[in-house]
């Protein structure tokens, strides 16, 4: 499977993992067809993303774009946060395979909801 | 296989002396093949390989029995190329018994018996399993076949230099073999077929192999395959052993180190190059890729590394959820595999594991 060097990257040396004790938003998505999931701790303050956390199992494609899209969302205004598409994600991890585009929509779904 | 592009380039269907040289380095390949499996040479067809040597089989039987009848029973865990050539026969208006397996991986002979009808023509079951390596009780099952005077095929792919096979002992009226499975070349493979069987070719042309399997023969991949056949029967004694205690050693070794994991099919009687693992809270597709970051090339039943983004059939097929089969990993060896070799996995997986597991937000340590 041919995967970035910027996602590998990723993957291997992940950004952003762990709990925010007090967050003010938790949403835990997954992926209803291949089991992954994604768990996303975010800390805002004055409609602005202060600090973001993530954990997630799943393949190296959903943990990476997971931990991407976690740093992405730290100083971004809530409205920002939540327009970022998974196509913005893939693309900017180099690019996923066919078959694995799914995997950063848990990602996007995750921001959403924990935003709400 | 070298001098078969460089020098002996002969067609082996000519009557000229390089033609005929050909043809004795084809005769030569078939009776090392038909020696690793007690055949005869006449009953050895070499074609492109294990995919084909089912599609041979099974439609081979389909279409030259159907007056018979059009019922077959399979299992629940063949290899794609005889699951989805049986599938493939449903939509023709065949009916196909697809029979379950045990928690171990194994198909209960009994259930062949009761699955059997009057129009039944054929029973196709895999001698090992290519996932889980778990070894099928062919020989009684070849029994139950005969009794009921219905062709038997069993998918040899995987079994064939690993395990001592013998197609007299098993009963068996066609067998498939692959030539890349032992050390020999991609796109070469046979079919033992035994004598008398009844089989419409699945290619027409100017009748090579005895009318089994028209087309000019692949004389290089042939030779590879035959010489790779008589190492491996060289092997069966003195490398398969090895290989098995590096196995176990293996499969101890990860035990000791890593919790929460397990070996599938691991009670019943299993190939000895084969481990299949299940790690709780990892995913298949990112333990692979972490291992080949390690130059370690493994591969997983976990749905995140197949196409179809289903788990695998094989793992569902022994009771294992989705969520189980999502954390697997294939392990095989083979007589090329050292103990240093083992003992690098050994030493790298945990770390991997760990790490992984440490992303989950479901895992607790224990």
């Amino acid at each position: 499977m041919a995967y970035s060097q910027k996602l590998l990257d990723y993957f291997q040396n992940p950004r952003c993992v762990g709990e925010i004790v007090d967050a003010s938003g938790i949403a835990e998505v997954s992926n209803p067809v291949c089991g992954d999931v994604m768990k996303l701790w975010v800390k805002v303050a004055d409609g602005r993303i202060v600090d973001a956390k993530f954990k997630a199992q799943g393949c190296s494609a959903a943990i990476a774009t997971s931990s991407y899209a976690t740093e992405m969302i730290i100083g971004r205004d809530v409205n920002a946060a939540k327009s970022i598409t998974k196509e913005e994600i893939a693309e900017a991890l180099g690019g996923l395979p066919a078959g694995k585009i799914h995997c950063s929509v848990l990602a996007c779904d995750a921001i959403r909801e924990a935003l709400k | 296989m070298m001098p078969v592009f460089t020098e002996h380039f002969g067609n082996a269907s000519s009557i000229h002396w390089f033609g005929q040289q050909a043809k004795t380095m084809i005769d030569d390949a078939r009776s090392k093949v038909a020696k690793l499996i007690n055949a005869e040479t006449s009953e050895i067809v070499f074609l492109s390989g294990g995919t084909e040597a089912d599609n041979l089989a099974i439609r081979g039987i389909a279409e030259s029995q159907k007056s018979r009848g059009k019922h077959i029973i399979t299992s629940q865990i063949e290899h794609h190329a005889v699951m989805h050539t049986c599938k493939d026969l449903e939509k023709q208006g065949y009916e196909v018994t697809w029979i379950p397996v045990s928690r171990d991986g194994l198909v209960d002979p009994g259930n062949i018996q009761r699955a059997l009808r009057p129009d039944s023509i054929l029973i196709s079951i895999m001698h090992a399993n290519n996932e889980i390596g778990t070894i099928q009780p062919i020989e009684e099952i070849g029994a139950i076949a005969e009794a009921a005077d219905v062709y038997f095929h069993s998918d040899g792919v995987q079994s064939t230099g690993k395990i001592p096979v013998d197609v007299r002992r098993l009963k068996v009226d066609m067998y498939s073999i692959s030539g890349h499975k032992i050390h020999g070349p991609k796109g070469a493979g046979a079919l033992f077929i035994r004598k008398g069987t009844i089989l419409k070719p699945l290619m027409t042309g100017g009748g090579h192999e005895r009318n089994r399997r028209s087309g000019t023969e692949n004389v290089a991949g042939i030779v590879g395959l035959g010489e790779a056949a008589r190492l491996a029967r060289l092997g069966l004694s003195t490398e398969m052993p090895r290989v098995e205690a590096l196995r176990n050693r293996l499969e101890a070794g990860l035990k000791a180190r890593i919790e929460m994991i397990h070996v599938n099919g691991e009670d019943a009687p299993r190939l000895p190059n084969t481990s299949n693992i299940m790690v709780d809270f990892a995913e298949g597709e990112g333990l692979v890729i972490s291992l080949d970051l390690k130059g370690v090339a493994v591969s997983t039943g976990s749905a995140c590394s197949s196409g179809s983004l289903e788990p695998s059939h094989v793992l569902t097929a022994i009771g294992k959820t989705p969520d189980e089969a999502h954390g697997s990993l294939r392990l095989s060896l083979s007589a090329l595999t050292t103990e240093e070799d083992i003992d690098y996995v050994i030493h790298v997986l945990p770390g991997i594991v760990e790490r992984l597991r440490e992303l989950s937000p479901y895992y607790k340590k224990v």
